[in-house]
């Protein structure tokens, strides 16, 4: 089968890219852009180190198929700072050493993300739930929830 | 040099909590981990692997995947030669089987092509003739005399008659007189357990991109927590010269002990050097739970004395570990560990290393020590509860403190068994009220911590900025407590130090990063280089001035006059020694070579509630507090994420993680959704008390802290639920079935 020709837009730059039918939005993302801010850390969706975001809505990236790209809107950890300076939950991330090794961490931000701008006050329990999906093997989570509940009490001061 | 100012030195860096020089890269992205370099020229390698337990390879037939279009190298176990010591031996035949493939996910061959999609084609199109063989997959099984052989010819000699091949080894610690102790008994306990095979679950799949030319000179790009011992193994292997052979380690997505070892590197620059071209293997999820190293299974027999007023009068455990299908040592480990925390006359501990048909285990964060403390502690709390007892209580009473002969040999320096205990008890949570079904449990927990080889250069620049150059991959905010360290002794600001990790030709050796090694011995090995570079910087200023060395000294980032016999002169800043320094001698540097001594063992203890649902037989944990020795915490937040990180995974192993093997011997849960890891919404916060027994053997105090908290939560949580559900379960872990079967059996 002929590769497929899709018109995508990433982190606000359009973009185009030739794919197989079969290859996922992560292959594509990282093995034709150089985009590998996304992890692959399980292919199946279970880890969610592969998070962006697809018009808004948070999305493993291995479960997506590059040609459902077309004509869409996806945002990456890559797009995530504006220039030089940090996105809030980037900052408070680093200001809570919620990250060890640093794997997840491109994948939580942008679900964290995802999460204030539905849900801009969450409790810790809907935190936590949110990102049941996002596997941490390092921290424990305790630092990661306490970043993500400082940064929407920041921001709604903000 | 002394290394025993600790107590009185005032910390002005140490101790804080600043940004780690890595954290904007890795919260943007930018960080570059195993998968995410590529080279010009790329290939994709691929490994083929057995889906059998045990079965002898009669014949591989590569020929349909060499004539596939994009295949550019085969390899099978015949390309390599003999390596000679069966240590690397066992590597290499674990990457891919030699003659025998001994369990599922085994690799039996590769291939590089020029796509994924031609890699993966050409995987099927190889034709393994496997004879299949009987296998046996759980460890008191395989020490029967009439069990399957894994490997003939590996058993020590010290390894009592009577038993499988597969017992490939034998140890016994202890001291006393076992009989005597349990004659001054009250009460005698025995019991038997059973805790499964769990992995590291790092979130990085093993990746690497290898380059090995004609010429027989080799690059190596990999994820690892030692690139040296990378390079030395691949070296041997691949009959290289280690200085031919270059690895760069990447950032590290989680190790945990996983990645103390090589299981695709020799692979991939043999399909490098057969090729001609650059070729990168990521190993998927599926892969690294079948091919890479879980921990050992274990079983194992505890029987404790104790007298009414709880003084424990004897202890003994048995314990049997498999850890795959090469001999391991892991049950030395537990013998050493299981009765550590307690002050003991009389205590026995013997242990069997057994072979399996299972993948070959790897390190996983204090290696042996959280099975054996488990049932040991699991059996105390039983006779605390017989007794009517306080736990904690009972803990202090046995505790090992200084002095104390150990149940493994050595005898104690300053250790923090009894802080931590005090602090636990001092606690609000040791009393706070419990609901219905809810259950406190405790558990104490150890680690030996390790030092070993370590090379550090600290160079000044000369705008007054210094670099410190180390050879251990950052895995969790080492480069911070190093640049700490480095700042703290040369007196001068955290943001003026850049840490970086060199590769294997930059640097001489650096042991792997485990043990608890390297805020530890890192660190040691920076302050000395620092105080290598003051030497010198005191030197010039000594010269600049035209006074004696020995008269000045550095205090605050400057050097001065020792007194006023010495002379009138300001202090002379490190940035301006720095910026004449090429007239005054030429550039300044501080070096350490070494082997680290004096790690200094940890301690801890771990306080847990939970609520068992006596209708699921789920168990929640409610709230979970950390009690640890750490020696002097240099950044206290990432002390409290080693603590934090280390108790959850003791509470995945305790409640959910296991490997699952069928009757075939095919392990059936080889993938996130069915191995499950603690997510966010499992957990309470974890709440982290930081203890500080300064190490004597650190300049600063240092202990290691990375291991210690995975070994408390195992028993504490079995405790908490025996208490909470009115059942002891003597098997990990403790998933819901097998709790609710548990109560009905109490019921009934």
């Amino acid at each position: 089968m002929s590769r497929l020709h899709v018109n995508t837009r990433v982190n606000g730059d359009s973009v185009d890219f030739l794919c197989e039918p079969e290859e996922t939005l992560l292959d594509v993302l990282r093995n034709q852009m150089d985009l590998t801010g996304a992890k692959e850390g399980c292919g199946t969706g279970d880890c969610g180190a592969c998070s962006v975001t697809l018009n808004g809505r948070l999305v493993c990236s291995c479960l997506v198929l590059a040609a459902e790209a077309e004509g869409q809107e996806i945002g990456t950890i890559e797009g995530m700072a504006d220039g030089e300076t940090l996105h809030p939950l980037q900052q408070r991330f680093l200001d809570h050493a919620a990250l060890q090794c640093g794997i997840c961490t491109p994948g939580i931000l942008i679900a964290a993300k995802a999460l204030l701008e539905k849900n801009p006050n969450p409790s810790e329990t809907e935190v936590r739930y949110w990102l049941a999906g996002n596997l941490c093997r390092c921290t424990g989570y305790d630092k990661i929830i306490r970043a993500v509940m400082d940064t929407a009490a920041e921001m709604a001061e903000a | 040099m002394a290394l025993d100012d600790s107590n009185k030195r005032d910390f002005k860096i140490v101790g804080t909590r600043p940004l780690r020089p890595d954290g904007v890269d890795k919260v943007t992205g930018r960080a570059l981990y195993g998968a995410d370099l590529s080279a010009p020229g790329m290939l994709v390698g691929k490994i083929l692997r057995s889906p059998h337990a045990h079965a002898r390879i009669r014949s591989i037939d590569t020929s349909a995947a060499r004539a596939l279009d994009g295949v550019k190298a085969v390899v099978t176990a015949e390309d390599f030669d003999p390596v000679g010591d069966d240590f690397t031996q066992d590597i290499l035949d674990n990457c891919l089987a030699r003659g025998k493939a001994l369990y599922d996910g085994h690799g039996v061959a590769a291939i590089a092509a020029t796509s994924e999609k031609v890699a993966r084609l050409a995987l099927k199109l190889i034709v393994v003739d496997y004879e299949i063989l009987p296998h046996v997959t759980d460890v008191d099984a395989a020490m029967r005399p009439d069990a399957p052989v894994v490997l003939s010819g590996r058993a020590q000699e010290n390894v009592p008659a009577g038993l499988s091949e597969n017992v490939t080894s034998y140890f016994e610690f202890g001291h006393g007189d076992l009989e005597a102790g349990f004659a001054k008994a009250d009460k005698i306990i025995e019991r038997s357990f059973k805790t499964a095979a769990t992995h590291q679950g790092y979130i990085e799949p093993h990746a690497c991109l290898a380059t090995m030319a004609a010429d027989g000179r080799a690059e190596l790009w990999c994820c690892t927590q030692g690139p040296y011992m990378v390079r030395d193994v691949c070296a041997a292997i691949m009959g290289l010269d280690s200085s031919q052979m270059r690895v760069t380690s990447s950032e590290i997505g989680g190790g945990f002990g996983g990645k103390t070892t090589v299981f695709i590197e020799p692979v991939a620059l043999a399909l490098s050097h057969k090729s001609g071209r650059p070729v990168k293997i990521v190993m998927s999820r599926e892969e690294v739970f079948r091919a890479t190293g879980p921990t050992v299974s274990s079983s194992t027999d505890v029987k404790i004395g104790m007298t009414a007023d709880g003084r424990i009068t004897a202890g003994q455990a048995h314990l049997r570990y498999q850890g795959g299908a090469f001999p391991c040592g892991t049950v030395e480990f537990g013998a050493q560990s299981a009765f550590a925390p307690y002050d003991l006359d009389a205590v026995r501990t013997l242990g069997w290393n057994v072979l399996t048909n299972r993948p070959k285990e790897a390190a996983y964060r204090a290696p042996g020590a959280p099975m054996a403390i488990y049932a040991v502690e699991s059996v105390v709390d039983e006779l605390c509860q017989i007794l009517s007892l306080d736990p904690l209580d009972v803990r202090m009473k046995n505790a090992a403190k200084k002095g104390t002969l150990s149940s493994y040999g050595p005898t104690f320096n300053e250790i923090g068994l009894m802080a931590t205990l005090e602090a636990a008890k001092a606690h609000p949570h040791y009393s706070a009220p419990l609901g219905p079904n809810q259950g406190r449990g405790l558990s104490c927990g150890f680690w030996f911590n390790f030092g070993g080889n370590t090379c550090v250069s600290l160079n000044v620049n000369t705008d007054g900025t210094v670099g410190v150059t180390e050879g251990n991959p950052d895995i969790g905010g080492s480069r911070a407590s190093i640049g700490m360290m480095a700042a703290e002794e040369l007196g001068i600001a955290y943001d003026k130090i850049r840490t970086i990790v060199a590769d294997t030709s930059s640097l001489g050796h650096n042991d792997v990063t485990d043990g608890s090694r390297v805020t530890f011995s890192v660190g040691l090995a920076t302050i000395d280089a620092a105080r290598g570079a003051i030497r010198e910087m005191c030197g010039r200023a000594a010269r600049i001035w035209g006074i004696d060395a020995d008269a000045v000294v550095w205090k605050d980032g400057a050097a001065m006059p020792s007194g006023a016999n010495a002379g009138e002169f300001p202090p002379m800043t490190l940035a301006e020694i720095a910026a004449s320094s090429h007239s005054t001698g030429g550039p300044i540097a501080g070096h350490h070579e070494g082997t680290a001594d004096g790690a200094g063992v940890s301690f801890g203890v771990h306080l847990v509630d939970v609520e068992t649902d006596m209708e699921t037989g789920a168990v929640k944990v409610l709230r979970y507090s950390i009690f640890q020795d750490a020696g002097k915490a240099v950044h206290p937040s990432y002390v409290e994420g080693q603590m934090q990180g280390g108790a959850v995974q003791g509470i995945g192993w305790a409640l959910n993680e296991e490997y699952i093997y069928g009757e075939d011997g095919r392990l059936q849960n080889a993938g996130f959704l069915d191995y499950r890891v603690p997510v966010a919404s499992d957990l309470p916060m974890i709440e982290p008390v930081i203890l500080e027994i300064p190490n004597p053997g650190h300049p600063y105090g240092v202990r290691g802290v990375g291991e210690t908290p995975i070994v408390p939560p195992l028993a504490a949580i079995s405790n908490a639920v025996s208490r909470s559900a009115g059942v002891r379960l003597a098997e990990l872990p403790m998933s819901p079935p097998k709790v609710l079967k548990a109560i009905k059996a109490a019921k009934a």
